[in-house]
């Protein structure tokens, strides 16, 4: 998993509350079997005015101007600014997977969806929830200040920005440190493999129906 | 002994781990999977050279992209083919029982897993898909997970969980009739909103759920997620155990005896503190009807499509408005007044024998409206189709004007040949009205089996309960 430890990028605001994970990726785009090439299909429903179909060549597709992620001042934006219960709906982690291709390392919100806020930890993206009012001072900076870029220091769990005081978030300390030394989850729960047998062996006395072997 | 949850009690007999923060390793009984969320988790075993911890807890069946139709033709779409191909060969490779698409035992995974006894009280059960809370009916602590944890669960048998809240939601008294479980949790969603239950494990307890049959609690738990909740849970009792029975995977014999003695313990103990507790009233709730692009956007069938102006919170507001401009629909509308063009009867909320039997009843000696484009009726599983052909429900449908499908996920998120044209309307037993859920720019509308059956006999939303009457 990519690591994260501090970024600086554009700041995109989506002004939007409970944004569902059939927005973030819509369905069609379920079919593959890969983790990579979702970043064109992301948000597909409100970033194109057709409709979009695996395999399309997105760049001969007709765009939908009004839509934020198009307009020129948030071109290559990566870092996602958006309303409460972000993620919401389905557990498909393709919603993280087109977010990182498509090029955000980070989300900020008032409040996440509780599936996609872990699916967001195991692919090297950093959801930071703050505060609604502190939300709501980014969404005017975001479109007064054109441009305006926030530095995120996950170590420090500060947010900077030129126009911003310093903001300080709150994150699980297991959290951080798998973000922060990009940790490999399977590899760190092997190294329990003993209690996990143990456990078994206990478990198997108490219910040993649990250990019967299917039809 | 300190009174705890049937959370807690479900929790503390699957810990394996726990560290400083609380982030704990908690063991899983049960893995589902199916052809979607499960093949970059295989690829990712291959890649690190894992071998699956254990195969036999593993269940694996597609649904998502199966045709409904001309199943001994294959499947048409080569994306969706591949997709389904590849769970069956990941199946063979690493030795994990999957139902395939021929088999009379395939379905949607929520309503295989009940149906073959591979979901049991006292289990942890998840499979890479939300509507996993589905199994909490049984006193069962079960929960969605993304693909990498797909990957962590067929590697280690574990999960990394922190504990989540609890919430209690007591409905007292009985729905009145005409009513049904879909209309509760529907109502309940609609109270609490879709973040409601964001972080907490929900127990739906009261005389309202302890009347319900196994069908209609599974139909509830399956929803718990539309309230943010990614676990639904209710105790077990003798229905519980009844309905498992028999069943092909549960337990025989002396093992049967002491399971059922153990899973008897699986309630709320009386004095057990919830983080949070809400009581609602079921004589209070009538058929529900969702007019919006999120399940808690939603009304009685007698009532009207509310006015963005009265919404005080500008956020809310906005999020109405939009709503409304991609449902088609004015403020103030009768929702009675509303005519769907499509209606599905499907799903893994509302495809079992009882949620067809409902909606049977209300068709029988009727017709489908000329209005309605198409009726479709998608049983949950392969043996659910059997048993509803056995009670003839089949041509009670089909002499209405319905077409009787093969099972699988369909129209409900329409990964498959099923699906709504632009600005189509329909009426749908399914779990999530999203924008372009049931196709590109597709309006749905969220109700019972017997309020979609009315819909389609009245060629408009109905009150169920007027049909009954008569
Ligand atoms: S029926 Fe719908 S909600 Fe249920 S598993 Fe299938 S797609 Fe998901």
């Amino acid at each position: 998993m990519k690591k994260f430890k501090k970024f600086t990028g554009l700041v995109v605001p989506l002004d939007r509350v409970n944004v569902d994970t059939d927005a973030i990726i819509p369905k069609q785009f379920l079919k593959s079997i890969k983790r990579t090439g979702f970043g064109a299909y992301l948000f597909d429903e409100w970033r194109y005015l057709d409709h979009g179909e695996p395999g399309m060549d997105c760049t001969q597709r007709p765009i939908n101007p009004d839509f934020v992620l198009n307009r020129p001042e948030y071109r290559n934006a990566s870092i996602l600014l958006t309303r409460s219960n972000f993620g919401c709906g389905s557990s498909r982690e393709h919603a993280p997977w087109a977010l990182l291709d498509y090029g955000f390392r980070a989300i900020i919100a008032p409040s996440f969806a509780d599936i996609f806020y872990n699916n967001c930890f195991k692919n090297g993206i950093l959801p930071v929830i703050l505060d609604e009012a502190v939300v709501s001072g980014l969404f005017r900076k975001a479109r007064v200040v054109l441009g305006s870029k926030l530095t995120i220091d996950l170590k420090a769990q500060t947010i900077t920005g030129p126009h911003e005081n310093m903001i300080g978030f709150d994150i699980d300390p297991s959290h951080k440190q798998s973000l922060l030394q990009g940790l490999d989850d399977i590899a760190a729960t092997l190294m329990h493999s003993k209690q996990i047998r143990m456990y078994e062996e206990d478990r198997r006395k108490e219910a040993p129906w649990l250990f019967g072997e299917p039809a | 002994m300190p009174a705890l949850t049937l959370y807690d009690k479900l929790w503390d007999s699957h810990l394996v781990h726990q560290k400083d923060d609380g982030m704990s390793l908690i063991y899983i009984d049960r893995h589902l999977l199916h052809e979607v969320t499960s093949p970059q988790a295989f690829e990712g075993l291959r890649l690190s050279g894992h071998q699956p911890w254990r195969t036999d807890t593993n269940l694996a069946v597609p649904d998502h992209n199966v045709p409904t139709t001309n199943r001994e033709n294959g499947i048409a779409d080569p994306i969706s083919r591949l997709q389904v191909d590849t769970l069956e060969q990941n199946c063979r490779d690493f030795g994990i029982t999957q139902f395939a698409m021929d088999d009379p035992r395939q379905g949607i995974v929520h309503i295989v897993g009940p149906e073959q006894g591979a979901t049991l009280p006292g289990m942890t059960i998840v499979c890479g898909d939300s509507h996993t809370s589905t199994h909490g009916a049984f006193g069962a602590l079960a929960f969605g997970i993304g693909t990498s944890e797909v990957e962590h669960v067929l590697a280690t048998q574990c999960l990394l969980q922190k504990k989540m809240k609890t919430m209690l939601l007591r409905v007292n008294s009985r729905l009145g009739p005409g009513v049904t479980a879909k209309d509760m949790i529907l109502y309940l969603i609609g109270q609490i909103g879709i973040a409601g239950g964001s972080g907490y494990a929900i127990e739906f307890a009261g005389e309202a759920i302890e009347v319900l049959s196994m069908e209609s609690r599974m139909t509830i738990c399956n929803m718990a997620i539309e309230a943010g909740a990614r676990a639904g849970l209710i105790a077990v009792d003798e229905k519980t155990v009844d309905y498992i029975s028999g069943r092909p995977l549960a337990p025989k014999g002396t093992l049967w005896d002491r399971a059922v003695a153990s899973w008897r313990e699986l309630r709320s103990d009386p004095d057990a503190t919830f983080d949070t507790v809400h009581e609602f009233n079921a004589i209070a709730i009538e058929p529900q009807v969702t007019w919006g692009t999120s399940p808690e956007m939603v009304v009685s069938v007698e009532g009207r499509v509310p006015d963005p102006a009265h919404e005080p919170d500008a956020g809310r507001r906005a999020g109405m408005e939009r709503a409304l401009a991609y449902m088609g629909l004015e403020p103030g509308t009768a929702i009675a007044d509303i005519k769907p063009e499509r209606v599905f009867i499907g799903s893994c909320t509302n495809s079992r024998i009882e949620d067809l039997m409902a909606a049977a009843e209300i068709v029988r000696d009727r017709r489908v409206a000329s209005s309605i484009k198409q009726a479709l009726v998608v049983p949950g599983s392969g043996l659910v189709k059997r048993e509803a052909e056995a009670r003839g429900l089949d041509k009670v449908f089909k002499e209405a004007g319905f077409e009787w499908r093969e099972s699988g996920c369909s129209m409900c998120l329409a990964m498959n040949a099923d699906r709504l044209d632009p600005e189509e309307r329909c009426a749908s037993t399914s779990n999530r009205n999203f924008e372009g859920r049931q196709g590109h720019k597709g309006r749905t509308h969220l109700v019972s089996p017997a309020m979609a059956a009315a819909a389609a006999v009245a060629g408009h939303f109905i009150d169920v309960r007027r049909l009954l009457d008569s």
